[in-house]
């Protein structure tokens, strides 16, 4: 199942338009299968530079230090990673680092692994304890909206924005279906 | 072997003269050794974000490709974020260098030994992990080449810097998070960095 086709909206295509008519030169991301396709689309664009991650947490670093140099950079992962980065989350708070994060989310929506379920539930509560602004998309058609709206607030607000892509959007997996891909 | 070098004496003489250098010092120690040479605009002293620091010198290098950037931090803050080697070595920017200095303790905690006092040898991986040059130094007459190395050797460059296990005053830089940003950003993209 694809279901950013199977609804007919391209939603990595438009997002990857958004990231660069906000001026995003910088992609960090640790994978993930509902991110496949907008790494690809970063990864082909001249204009910009992907940087594949050990952890996610590395991604807010990297951030920090991008923005004291005065580019603009956004972390792609998925809701597991949201328990790696709590602690520097506070520096990015206190420093006030536009982080705008896009994240796709595991163990909401249909999940099929068990052991996905605890992170992904506590995933938007995480986040607001640390005072990061919290979006959902929930359809494929609201992806590209609240990505453009979190880049605004992110770096006009100089604000950590989280966009939460459902697995609504992702489409939900088997076991099967995840080995095979 | 036991370690002869004073931590604010290689501090000092790798920052001696650096003239347009921008500096990330990790947490704790290495941010106190980084003010006690003297505060500046463009250091920027964590005072949080452990693991961190040598992620936010690769944000600032790719950032910044046409100026030098120094990342000065412990060892205790380089094991924690021992992944961001892999990271920059695979990102590879000639202008990053990343200097531990290496006193083998947990230094603000009440000097507990680090993974180094038994033998992690953090060069090796920085070595492993496609930096350029990875080097140990535990000899004040090695110091001038490590700074010529991070002004203009193409990197990624690593060295760590073996000090004694030593207490020293604590010289504090601004605590002000949103302030220490804020000033290393105009003094390296002037005021039109407020703007931004």
């Amino acid at each position: 199942m694809n279901a950013p086709r199977a609804a007919g909206i391209d939603w990595p295509l438009q997002v990857h338009g958004a990231l660069k008519a906000a001026g995003v030169s910088l992609v960090s991301y640790v994978p993930d299968a509902g991110h496949k396709r907008l790494i690809e689309l970063c990864q082909a664009d001249p204009s910009m530079r992907s940087v594949v991650l050990t952890t996610e947490e590395e991604g807010l670093g990297l951030a920090t230090g991008a923005w004291l140099g005065g580019e603009r950079s956004v972390l792609l992962m998925q809701s597991s990673g949201v328990g790696n980065v709590i602690n520097v989350l506070g520096t990015i708070k206190e420093c006030r680092i536009p982080l705008p994060m896009i994240i796709t989310m595991r163990g909401e929506y249909g999940e099929f692994n068990p052991w996905q379920i605890p992170m992904g539930q506590a995933t938007p509560g995480v986040l607001e304890a640390m005072g990061v602004i919290v979006q959902p998309a929930l359809e494929p058609q609201a992806v590209a909206p609240a990505v453009d709206a979190a880049l605004r607030l992110a770096f006009n607000g100089y604000a950590a924005v989280a966009v939460l892509i459902s697995q609504r959007v992702i489409g939900i997996k088997s076991f099967q279906e995840q080995a095979a891909q | 072997m036991t370690a002869t070098l004073h931590r604010r004496d290689v501090v000092s003489a790798l920052l001696a003269e650096r003239g347009g250098l921008l500096v990330v010092a990790g947490l704790g120690s290495t941010a106190w050794d980084c003010t006690a040479a003297g505060d500046h605009d463009l250091t920027f002293p964590l005072w949080g974000a452990m693991g961190q620091a040598a992620m936010m010198g690769l944000g600032l290098a790719l950032a910044q490709p046409q100026r030098r950037v120094l990342v000065i931090t412990g060892d205790g803050e380089m094991l924690m974020g021992l992944g961001a080697l892999a990271t920059i070595g695979v990102q590879r920017p000639t202008n990053l260098s990343v200097v531990v200095i290496d006193n083998g303790r947990y230094g603000e905690t009440g000097m507990q030994e680090t993974h180094t006092a038994h033998g992690v040898d953090l060069a090796a991986v920085a070595r492993a992990s496609g930096f350029v040059d990875a080097r140990t130094l535990s000899a004040a007459g090695e110091l001038a080449a490590l700074r010529t190395a991070i002004h203009g050797q193409p990197g990624p460059n690593f060295a760590t810097v073996k000090v004694r296990a030593e207490k020293v005053p604590i010289i504090l830089p601004p605590r002000d998070g949103g302030l220490l940003k804020a000033r290393f950003r105009r003094a390296l993209l002037g005021e039109a960095a407020d703007l931004q």
